[in-house]
């Protein structure tokens, strides 16, 4: 018990007051996210990350939003189960023909208006794979998406800017992150090849 | 013992058993030799090498225009054997390997469900890679199927996979994903259980099958270096290495010294990191959240390093045909150094506790016991052999440079538990920490890259590498245009998951999360 409150105490509080960033703008790009949340989502965003074909490094990245540098809870993120439970889905990877079916049940499953987040180069856009007689490519050949966060994969800083974009107009014209025009929830098309 | 001495008994029990050898040579997939054998002889191949202890290292179909030649490697003392066969596509057919080794059962299905060799007395008839994506019948790797596929159709849930099962009184069946409920790969995991006693865990993957064998076929190295680091994300400097390696190995380029350093160096900080998210993340998985938070916070820091001097947080595209891609100048040499010996600083008080924290000892002693019999049937290598008594590396039994100057102890546990598997991890943190020191200490000057010879047409390639994960094979060959004509990269994790699915057995269902962490197979990587 001593060894870990000493390993603690001696360690103290490394989370950065804002994504840690040597930039000015990215400081306020944490209160920013924490405003918006708080006006559009009660203080709360709930988020279900779905992998659909990645090779797990965007994975890696999202975990790092928990770590104590980002700890992206204090800004009312939080990683829910659940589609059910969720206001976004973020999902990487080119979409895998054998996720199509999964990916489009967790999207139906997901309650409305549900923003769609595609993050990485692979969701963008496909990426190093493609479409093949595996792939679907892009998520957007699937469902429709909000948000697109490019980066291979993209870094923690990278997805709290995606983020912002997301949820708030203001964010989207300042982190210049791609995205949109929102579409109306319609029937998704699915455009292999 | 060196590799002729058992290579000679292994020919002479073939002889016994009238198995006729058609070739045999020590050049082509250096380090390892290669025998040509008929196809009917295939079987007893695979008999005689399980009698001599072999074990099975990997099996992949290679698609020609009217047959498809069949390799499996097999390593046994540190050295590597390649046998080769073809069957004609008029009768793809083979004697199956998994009857002499378990471990071989998926890789084969893979090799069936994607090159359409079918094997005669596999136990297990059920497709494994394949879906719904393309029907049966299909073969994706065959050279006249086109890469976009034949079906533009959305692909249904593969619900009727028909799972064993079991019946009896209070059997019960918890189906999980492909859809996690945390943020990781996805994959199907089927549960039977009886109370909270896990019974059979039945795991089907193949759901992030993207088709990376059939998209490398065409692309110049540097494509395929790029393809083969994102095989698996966490694992992209192993993977890159593995091809970059067999690539150098077709087209005969030297990797200059300093590279081949810089190259290690990548590996072993990718080891590091991953290392440290892993024991925070069991340690978080019976609920110690503090170790968990101090190797996250340990991790982040060595991904920034890693992203400052080397351009990238995962060190993905560092790894390049001929070299690496970024240098290291000498303050960052230093800085590196100051991060060992604060990591070092760290650690020490941090394994401590997690070495013999009450609570921690509680679940995770005898919890998901691997025993060494399984992890040596499976093949196992990596952390789960090596907590298992199967004390197998790369880097020291079988070295590449730089590890054939710089030797790598290798920790190895026999109580074969998810302690034990922290444990070698622990010691591989420690142990990667001092190798980096020397690794510094020798880097000579010079180039970081060679150029990369045209290789000659249908030259083929072997890499061996020991990546976090264990043992990364990858396989080249290149065709007439000097482009990429099959390439095919096996990760660990083929035989880590199936040992997941025995280590389970017995244990609690809510144990099964820090169980999987402690395995942490790759989907990706094992997905294709």
């Amino acid at each position: 018990m001593f060894r870990i409150l000493r390993q603690s105490l001696r360690t103290g509080v490394v989370t950065e007051r804002a994504p840690a960033c040597d930039d000015a703008e990215l400081e306020r790009l944490g209160i920013e996210l924490r405003r918006q949340i708080g006006e559009q989502f009660a203080h709360s965003l709930a988020i279900r990350q779905v992998d659909a074909g990645s090779c797990n490094g965007c994975e890696l990245e999202i975990h790092a939003l928990n770590n104590p540098y980002y700890d992206v809870e204090r800004f009312g993120i939080h990683f829910v189960a659940s589609p059910r439970h969720a206001d976004a889905l973020l999902v990487t990877g080119p979409v895998s023909r054998h996720m199509e079916t999964a990916l489009l049940r967790t999207w139906r499953a997901t309650p409305s208006p549900k923003l769609v987040i595609a993050a990485g180069t692979c969701a963008c856009t496909g990426g190093e794979f493609g479409v093949s007689y595996a792939s679907c490519g892009a998520v957007e050949n699937v469902i429709p998406v909000d948000v697109k966060i490019p980066g291979c994969p993209p870094a923690p800083l990278d997805l709290l800017r995606g983020l912002l974009a997301a949820i708030s107009r203001e964010g989207r014209c300042r982190t210049g992150v791609q995205l949109r025009a929102r579409r109306q929830p319609a029937p998704p098309q699915t455009q292999v090849l | 013992m060196s590799a002729f001495d058992w290579l000679s008994e292994y020919l002479a029990r073939l002889e016994d058993e009238h198995v006729l050898v058609r070739h045999g040579e020590a050049k082509s997939l250096s380090p390892a030799h290669r025998l040509v054998l008929d196809a009917e002889d295939w079987g007893m191949a695979g008999s005689v090498a399980a009698g001599m202890g072999c074990r099975w290292v990997g099996a992949w179909g290679d698609p020609r225009e009217l047959n498809v030649v069949v390799r499996v490697c097999l390593e046994h003392l540190g050295d590597y054997l390649v046998i080769e066969t073809e069957v004609p596509l008029s009768r793809p057919l083979l004697a199956s390997h998994t009857p002499y080794f378990p471990g071989a059962n998926r890789l084969e299905r893979h090799l069936r469900d994607l090159s359409g060799v079918a094997f005669l007395d596999h136990p297990d008839r059920r497709r494994w890679t394949r879906h719904q994506a393309w029907p049966d019948g299909d073969f994706p790797l065959r050279v006249d199927y086109p890469a976009a596929g034949r079906s533009h159709k959305r692909a249904q849930a593969d619900a009727d996979y028909p799972f064993a099962g079991i019946h009896g009184g209070g059997v019960y069946e918890i189906p999980v994903g492909p859809v996690h409920a945390g943020i990781i790969e996805p994959g199907h995991f089927r549960f039977q259980a009886v109370g909270e006693e896990v019974l059979r865990l039945e795991a089907r993957l193949g759901y992030v099958h993207k088709g990376i064998e059939k998209s490398a076929v065409g692309r110049d190295p540097g494509g395929l270096a790029r393809l083969a680091g994102r095989v698996s994300g966490d694992s992209t400097v192993a993977h890159a290495w593995a091809a970059c390696q067999a690539m150098e190995r077709a087209a005969t380029c030297n990797v200059p010294p300093r590279a081949a350093i810089l190259r290690a160096l990548f590996s072993e900080r990718e080891r590091i990191a991953n290392h440290l998210g892993d024991i925070g993340a069991i340690c978080n998985d019976v609920g110690f959240a503090f170790v968990h938070v101090q190797c996250a916070r340990l991790r982040e820091q060595w991904h920034r390093r890693s992203a400052e001097l080397f351009g990238h947080r995962f060190m993905m595209d560092a790894v390049i045909p001929g070299g690496v891609a970024h240098d290291l100048t000498p303050e960052g040499a230093a800085l590196l150094r100051m991060d060992h010996a604060a990591l070092r600083q760290v650690i020490e008080p941090l394994f401590d506790i997690v070495d013999d924290h009450p609570s921690l000892d509680d679940r995770l002693l005898s919890t998901g016991y691997l025993s060494n019999a399984d992890a040596r049937a499976l093949g196992c290598t990596g952390y789960v052999g090596k907590a298992s008594g199967q004390g197998f590396d790369v880097r020291r039994d079988n070295p590449y440079s730089p590890y054939d100057t710089h030797p790598v102890t290798v920790p190895v546990e026999t109580a074969g538990d998810v302690a034990a598997r922290v444990r070698v991890r622990m010691a591989e943190v420690r142990i990667s920490l001092s190798l980096m020191d020397q690794l510094l200490e020798a880097m000579p000057a010079g180039a970081i890259a060679a150029p990369m010879p045209t290789p000659q047409s249908n030259s083929v390639g072997l890499g061996l590498v020991e990546g976090w994960r264990g043992e990364v094979l990858s396989f080249v060959r290149f065709d007439a245009q000097g482009r990429i004509a099959r390439f095919f990269p096996r990760d660990p994790s083929w035989f880590t998951w199936p040992a997941l699915e025995r280590l389970i057995q017995g244990n609690i269902v809510p144990d099964f999360p820090v169980c999987n962490k402690s395995v942490n197979g790759s989907y990706a990587g094992q997905d294709l």
